[in-house]
């Protein structure tokens, strides 16, 4: 593997991913990496809608329609897509988010025409089977994975209350990817029909094929799979969001049966790849990325006060916040927690970080970006993400790049400009204990 | 959101080839494509050596990034904790990181930070384990950082009352989480309470209180000697330098006299029993059914990974197939033998929704049944082509083959084991199949725990009759009725 040129002090290059890109007559995409260092191949397709297409009253529809994508198609009746596939040795899965929903299939190299034409017949012959007993066999699927990772969770509902007082009515990420329980229970068959013929399209999705492959004979095969399937209609525009603005702090509870209140901090910031959003990531491993980190280091390490703490800037296509979670220990006060975060937080606003913290958090980003490229599937995923999100394939060196650009002013900048704007602050409490909540002038017992 | 909950799945690498494709012709879209033969199973060569103080190196080069994975692993876990101080050997490998020579808790954190790199610590109830992952770049100061934390640890008393206040709220957050309740009710009532494996490896509120630092010390003193480890290593190295490197880092390591360990044996298997613990208001019921199962050492081993594929351990797998693709009364349904040096339990588990959990119950009763019966030779072919066809991609990073190896390092496996992994499961039968299905899975004789709303569960539950009916705590321990 070809490598780049190093950057920063004593840090290990991100070498680029080489590929080559092209688009059928269809408009589907395709990104090609080839790597024979293992005999397998991964085919990794997105498609660009997410739970933020969706409309009030069909949240976690996306998702939903994610697992319905495994029901049979017209040539691969229900119940092959997998049978099949282990068979030959192959995994699968997929995955949706507020921007996105992702496939994947991960093969021996021999199996590479399985793998297409299993998602091929989805993209192009979904509807000819498709009935209501299976979406409702979905739908239960999916209420289970809803019960079993946000519903019976301690916090697990936190995230859902967050959006909805963070974003505006109706902004595309003022609900949680997985939905609620009333709007599963609406989606309709019609709901299927229509999401499919709009989103479900060859030129709105980006087939990414990574690992051990003959680059000739798969696009032949490409076109033979994928090349019929006709192009969908144009597109409905992209909602168009404001920047938010929070007027003034909001302080919410919520009881959930747990033995320790936490509390989660969020202000509104900035969208992925925007100018600031790399300093937040920085700025968010300052705060609480090991033990010489700002709050970690006082709240958990020097006064063992909380249990833990968190930091992290969650940046998407439309927009982004950055959330600050902590959890006392066993008898300690939130609002004491409160007073000490605040501190904290104006020490960053009024003072550069030093160089020594610059450099920890850095090197660990510069690392990762190493680690992300270790597998067929991870590189596939990359490049897919990068041609959607900023544009071309290629800018894992710029992404990389981002972090090593961020100066120690940066991160006071960042501080002062998002971190001192209203916010949202959640306290979830044990049942019957709404007294421990946070509120403006710190209350909290 | 993703579609489904991971499947551990087995192990490799090959030979690349497609078969040809005809360019112009029409894709006949009616029937799955006919596949060129798949590629030849061949792993990355291992190289061996020893340390004239008894420790054991593997090595293996994969040059295709700058990167390379450590994982030392020390013979011992937590099945040797002391009686009484059940998470003896978790708080020791937690303690590794919290002062190493001169460095302190901070300069430690500090120094793993300024490098860039992976450095955990951890205990199974088999061995413990210092893994590092570094780039290559940073690989000489990575590697004096760990051998700081393998060969001096310092166990600061400050740091232990830190570590040890964190476990004890970690106990109180564990009451949060069914699923971690079954699990560990589960295990107790299974093995009784006297049992290492009926005991929680982090511990019970009464033993981590129990523990003072000089406890950990003996544990490093007494475990962590060389001839009781191996060191993995995977990655862009060369084996003689890297040899010579580990040489002078971990020559001076001491040997020691590894003392043997007789598990008590676990309590006789009684009669099929459903044990219902209360949690008040919860969306899903955890079930956690099964027995007593087999050691790593087991004859049976590639028969006994066949029949559990095909009972739970894919997602075409039956339990899964049958309690979510065909019923969607869960996200998820699998089973597994966890095989130890000796015998780890045998578990069929899924969360679900509450208001089926009688139903639940009778389709987990059906597929254990029915595993017993003569598994048909299709769904035999395609297990074992999945598990054989799927090995390439488990030996894809560093970290992977790492992993990979550490079994081979503690079960004393051959070298060769990867290699022969494809014919030993060719090896297995519908007769073998079914054998060890018989042996080892009896529904008469099932602990079936399920955690979940008594309120709203206990009536179906007890409608199903699967077993007589005991109401347990958090602990699994009997409560008054």
């Amino acid at each position: 593997m070809a490598l780049g040129v190093p950057v920063g002090s004593g840090g290990q290059s991100v070498p680029k991913i080489k590929y080559e890109k092209y688009t059928l007559p269809n408009g589907l995409e395709v990104i090609l990496h080839e790597d024979h260092s293992t005999p397998i191949v991964a085919v990794n397709t997105w498609y660009h809608v997410g739970s933020g297409d969706e409309k009030l009253g069909r949240t976690g529809f996306a998702h939903l329609f994610e697992h319905i994508m495994f029901m049979g198609s017209e040539h691969v009746p229900v119940g092959v897509f997998d049978k099949e596939l282990e068979a030959a040795g192959g995994d699968n899965n997929g995955s949706t988010t507020e921007d996105r929903t992702e496939y994947h299939e991960v093969v021996p190299s021999n199996a590479l025409p399985l793998a297409l034409w299993l998602d091929s017949d989805r993209m192009g012959f979904l509807l000819p089977t498709m009935d209501l007993p299976k979406v409702d066999l979905q739908r239960d699927v999916v209420k289970n994975e809803r019960r079993q990772s946000v519903d019976n969770v301690p916090y697990g509902r936190s995230e859902e209350v967050i959006l909805a007082a963070l974003y505006p009515k109706g902004h595309p990420y003022s609900w949680s990817v997985i939905g609620s329980m009333a709007d599963l229970s609406a989606a309709s068959l019609d709901d299927v029909k229509n999401f499919f013929r709009t989103y479900y399209a060859p030129n709105n999705a980006t087939l990414a094929i990574a690992g051990d492959f003959d680059p000739a004979s798969v696009k032949t095969l490409i076109r033979q799979y994928f090349g019929d399937i006709p192009r969908g209609p144009t597109l409905p525009a992209r909602p168009n969001v404001p920047v938010v603005e929070l007027a003034k702090d909001t302080f919410l509870v919520m009881e959930d049966k747990v033995q320790l209140p936490r509390a989660f901090y969020n202000w509104p910031t900035v969208k992925l790849f925007a100018p600031d959003d790399a300093a937040l990531d920085v700025l968010a491993s300052v705060l609480t990325s090991g033990k010489n980190s700002r709050l970690y280091k006082k709240l958990v390490y020097d006064m063992q006060v909380a249990q833990n703490v968190r930091a992290s800037q969650q940046s998407s296509r439309l927009a982004g916040y950055f959330q600050i979670d902590v959890t006392p220990k066993p008898g300690q006060s939130l609002g004491s927690i409160d007073a000490i975060i605040r501190q904290e937080l104006q020490r960053l606003v009024a003072e550069p970080i030093t160089t020594r913290e610059l450099a920890r958090v850095q090197n660990s980003f510069r690392s990762s970006f190493l680690n992300r490229m270790s597998s067929v599937q991870n590189k596939a995923d990359i490049l897919n993400s990068y041609n959607y999100l900023a544009g071309t394939p290629d800018y894992i060196q710029q992404d990389a790049g981002r972090y090593d650009r961020v100066t120690r002013a940066d991160v006071q900048r960042v501080a002062g400009a998002y971190l001192t704007k209203p916010k949202v602050v959640l306290t979830v409490v044990p049942e019957g204990k709404r007294e421990m909540m946070l509120t403006a002038t710190g209350g909290a017992k | 959101m993703s579609r489904r909950p991971l499947y551990l799945g087995a192990m490799a690498v090959l030979v690349f080839q497609t078969p040809a494709v005809a360019q112009n012709a029409p894709i006949d879209r009616s029937h799955s494509p006919v596949l060129g033969p798949p590629p030849k199973v061949s792993l990355p060569p291992i190289a061996t050596r020893q340390l004239p103080n008894g420790l054991k190196l593997i090595i293996v080069e994969q040059h295709e990034l700058p990167l390379a994975d450590f994982i030392l692993v020390i013979g011992s876990g937590g099945t040797v904790d002391p009686t009484g101080k059940a998470g003896v050997a978790n708080l020791t490998a937690a303690m590794l990181t919290e002062g190493a020579g001169k460095r302190s808790s901070l300069e430690i954190a500090d120094q793993q930070a300024f490098l860039g790199i992976g450095l955990n610590t951890g205990s199974n109830w088999d061995a413990s384990t210092i893994s590092l992952h570094t780039p290559t770049a940073q690989m000489d100061s990575a590697l004096a950082l760990f051998a700081d934390i393998v060969l001096r640890p310092t166990f600061p008393m400050a740091e232990f009352e830190r570590i040890r206040k964190n476990r004890l709220t970690d106990l109180i957050q564990i009451k949060d989480r069914p699923t971690v309740i079954a699990n560990q009710a589960y295990a107790s009532i299974l093995y009784g309470s006297t049992h290492p494996y009926g005991q929680p490896l982090i511990g019970t509120e009464a033993s981590i209180n129990s523990i003072v630092s000089t406890d950990l010390v003996n544990f490093y003193k007494t475990h962590f000697f060389a001839n009781n480890s191996t060191l993995i290593i995977v990655g862009d190295v060369n084996p003689d330098q890297i040899e010579r490197k580990i040489a002078s880092m971990f020559g001076s390591w001491q040997q020691g006299a590894v003392a043997e360990y007789h598990l008590a044996d676990a309590p006789k298997a009684g009669g099929t029993t459903v044990y219902l613990i209360d949690k008040p208001g919860a969306a899903q019921s955890s079930f956690r059914i099964g027995s007593i199962g087999v050691p790593r050492s087991t004859k049976d081993y590639f028969a006994l990974t066949v029949m559990n594929t095909i009972l739970g351990g894919s997602f075409t797998s039956r339990l899964n197939q049958n309690l979510r693709e065909t019923h969607g009364y869960t996200y998820g349904a699998r089973s597994g033998f966890d095989m130890r040096r000796a015998a780890g339990p045998f578990t069929a588990s899924a969360e679900v929704v509450a208001a089926k959990t009688d139903s639940g119950l009778i389709e987990f009763m059906k597929e254990l049944n029915a595993i017993r019966d003569t598994v048909p030779a299709v769904e035999l072919q395609k297990t074992k082509r999945y598990l054989q066809l799927g090995l390439p991609a488990d030996f894809e990073t560093t970290q992977q083959i790492a992993g990979a190896l550490v079994p081979v390092a503690l079960y004393n496996l051959p070298l060769d084991y990867y290699n022969n992994y494809v014919q030993s499961i060719e090896a297995i039968t519908q007769a073998d199949v079914q054998r060890v299905a018989r042996e080892y899975i009896n529904p008469a004789s099932l602990v079936i725990v399920i955690v979940g709303d008594r309120k709203s569960i206990e009536s179906g539950v007890r409608a199903v009759n699967a077993g007589p009916l005991s109401i347990r705590d958090f602990t699994g321990q009997p409560v008054s009725q």
